[in-house]
């Protein structure tokens, strides 16, 4: 599925390091020496975007969106 | 035996046995959410599927528990009436008992309800609500005390006592994580980066947040 | 009373006297601040756009020419700022100034000085933008002064528009603007996530306009006296004045007004000079960039400091002597600033304090081996909901570059200093 191109964006402040998107999408996120999130620059790659919408859904804090 | 009494026989095993399925999974949906919440999983298990398995697990209680209303109310040897789903002591038939578990739905279905539009209300609005489970869970179990007969069944009074150990033991881990935070009793789920992260953590003074 | 509003006074000022600095500090500081008739007097009336469109446009543009920066220390264009905001609907005003770097005293001895002036600026930028009320957020150590100011314009029903006074959160970070807007609306002075931008939706959900109180007063004369009279000091890319706080090995720390671009040993003459062969200059805040002493003979603004990567920032200049030690006096800092986290954003509360413990080490001696203190940099940099780590990444590595001959004594267990005073104030620490 092809969508807009999009980027993924965490919001520092919600986010509590709980680390389920590193998980889920290891190819864009990393986690920085305190468990925190480090996404990679630029927009979702197609073929991930699933796991990007998955991510977005499962964060406990609801920290994490898709932002076009 | 005449035939509607063997129906009415039948639609009331199912609405026992259900019973006892739907505390047993919304016990196993406690004990995973506060799992998820402090990381105690076990360690080969990824964050996202205790996550998953927590929701999974919860949608399943939902139907387990729809069977178990419907049956009951279907049930012509007792009358509970409908109104008895969402209203509490509506019900003819034990009042205090059945409108327990009426109570325990209203609590559960907010719960669930919010969830299911989490991203639409925002983490603060979900996460209030999200509370009551910690009242359902207990107005459900007393009722699944005073509204079977079951109990005297050696199997079904373990099922019940144990998911009772079980759920409470979750809620003083839960509860001593709220008043001292850090203080988790099980291991982070995850690779290297998420524990080594957590005992960062622990390192930096007044690390404690939410 | 106020006479008509008078928008012609841009063609007659009386502003030549006033080309020449001091601009806003032109009262005499030792009288206290100056009453409202004093303030007429020396600067005459304020214009007053009223509601009419194109008069608010024509003071944008005037505005826009005369090339007014912020002077919090972002450095952005004012009129864009204003243009933006005035975009929109049930705009309000907060005049900034809090002041949390606690080395900076200019924001507090402009209000204490000239109050007038910066309210004068608030209300024209609120008239300018189509807002109903302003806020001035202070310094405690100024309240009184300007809650003064306030009750004599509202006695003489100067304005149009409601003034509020609050007083400022303390602490570092409660100067960023969301924080003010935060600390304003429900008392916690923590910076908020944007987007939304403070101009889409700020204080009680309204379009808001933060600017620094240094800038509402250059506004403020800008109104009266026009773009070309404005531009008449500093430089082409940075016109006007600013002020700078001076401190460290000076005989004479405080607050001057220099025309942007003047050399800055001329600037730190203003304080007397150096009162001893100096090390190195902090420029722009405790957020800011370290710069070898040589950097004296360049002129003071942003585009001659951007060749090495700093900035006039806030406008602080602190003077290191020689026989200070550079990087224990970054130690305490850094230290602070990490201790200031208002604590909502994982990099920032643990990764600060992290980098506080190895610059201390740094200073300390122990400690030789600068990858792990560089990733944790690069991984604090930029990861906050505000600039808090990047002020922070910034000052470190500035001091890993300029006292880079120090690091190498140190980590042969020897150090420079002499001196055993500590040159950089840094307040003690609060209890939350």
């Amino acid at each position: 599925m092809t969508g807009a191109a999009a980027r993924l964006r965490v919001n520092p402040i919600a986010c509590d390091g709980r680390g389920l998107c590193a998980e889920i999408l290891p190819e864009l996120i990393t986690l920085d020496d305190w468990g925190f999130p480090v996404v990679r620059d630029g927009d979702v790659p197609d073929g991930l975007y699933p796991e990007a919408r998955e991510a977005v859904r499962l964060c406990p804090k609801l920290a994490l969106w898709l932002e076009r | 035996m005449s035939a509607i009494g063997a129906g009415s026989q039948g639609l009331w095993f199912v609405s026992r046995a259900s019973g006892l399925a739907v505390l047993a999974s919304f016990s196993a949906v406690m004990v995973l959410g506060v799992a998820q919440r402090l990381g105690s999983a076990p360690r080969r298990w990824p964050r996202f599927a205790v996550a998953e398995l927590h929701r999974t697990l919860a949608l399943f209680s939902v139907a387990f528990l729809a069977l178990h209303v419907v049956t009951a109310i279907l049930d012509p040897y007792v009358s509970i009436g409908w109104a008895a789903t969402v209203l509490p002591f509506a019900s003819g038939y034990r009042t205090l008992a059945v409108g327990l578990g009426t109570l325990a739905v209203d609590f559960g279905g907010a719960v669930l309800l919010t969830s299911l539009a989490r991203v639409r209300l925002g983490w603060r609005a979900w996460r209030a609500v999200h509370w009551l489970a910690y009242v359902a869970w207990p107005v459900a179990f007393v009722h699944a005390l005073t509204a079977g007969n079951d109990l005297r069944i050696w199997w079904v009074a373990l099922a019940v006592w144990g998911s009772a150990v079980a759920v409470a033991t979750a809620a003083v881990a839960r509860l001593l994580e709220a008043i001292r935070p850090g203080t988790r009793s099980g291991r982070p789920t995850e690779g290297p980066a998420a524990t080594s992260g957590q005992v960062m953590r622990e390192a930096t003074p007044g690390h404690a947040r939410s | 009373m106020r006479a008509a509003s008078s928008h012609h006074q841009l063609a007659d000022s009386p502003g030549p006297r006033l080309s020449q600095l001091p601009r806003l500090l032109a009262a005499d500081p030792w009288a206290g601040p100056a009453s409202l008739a004093e303030h007429i007097g020396r600067y005459g009336l304020p214009p007053s756009p009223g509601l009419d469109q194109p008069r608010r446009r024509a003071l944008i543009d005037e505005v826009a020419q005369s090339g007014l920066a912020g002077r919090g220390g972002a450095g952005f264009p004012a009129a864009r700022k204003l243009a933006a905001v005035a975009a929109r609907r049930r705009a309000l005003v907060v005049a900034n100034g809090t002041e949390g770097e606690p080395a900076s005293a200019k924001d507090k001895v402009l209000l204490a000085v000239s109050p007038h002036l910066v309210v004068d600026g608030a209300v024209l930028a609120a008239e300018i933008v189509g807002a109903d009320e302003v806020t001035v957020v202070v310094h405690h150590a100024v309240r009184e002064i300007v809650d003064a100011a306030a009750d004599e314009r509202r006695r003489a029903a100067f304005d149009r528009v409601r003034i509020q006074v609050a007083t400022g959160a303390g602490g570092f970070v409660a100067g960023e603007a969301s924080a003010v807007v935060h600390w304003i609306e429900r008392g916690v002075a923590a910076p908020t996530l944007t987007p939304p931008r403070l101009s889409e939706r700020g204080l009680r959900g309204r379009p808001t306009l933060v600017q620094n109180v240094e800038t509402l007063a250059h506004l403020a004369l800008v109104a009266r006296f026009g773009a070309a009279w404005f531009r008449k000091a500093g430089t082409p890319e940075e016109p006007g004045s600013m002020l700078v706080t001076i401190l460290g090995a000076v005989p004479d720390p405080g607050v001057h007004e220099v025309a942007i671009g003047t050399p800055i040993d001329e600037v730190l003459g203003r304080a007397g000079g150096p009162a001893a062969p100096l090390q190195a200059l902090l420029l722009g805040g405790y957020s800011g960039t370290w710069v070898s002493a040589a950097a004296a003979a360049l002129p003071y603004s942003s585009a001659s400091l951007a060749t090495l990567g700093a900035s006039v920032g806030a406008g602080l200049i602190a003077a290191l002597p020689g026989d200070a030690c550079g990087l224990a006096e970054t130690a305490r800092v850094v230290r602070y600033l990490a201790d200031e986290s208002a604590g909502q954003c994982g990099p920032c509360l643990f990764g600060l304090s992290a980098v506080a413990g190895e610059i201390q080490r740094l200073a300390d001696g122990r400690l030789s081996d600068l990858s792990t203190v560089r990733r944790w940099l690069g991984q604090v940099d930029g990861r906050g909901a505000c600039h808090h780590p990047d002020g922070v990444v910034r000052l470190v590595r500035s001091a890993l570059s300029v006292f880079g001959d120090e690091l190498e004594r140190h980590s042969q267990g020897w150090c420079c200093a002499t001196g055993t005073a500590s040159v950089l104030p840094v307040p003690v620490r609060r209890h939350r």
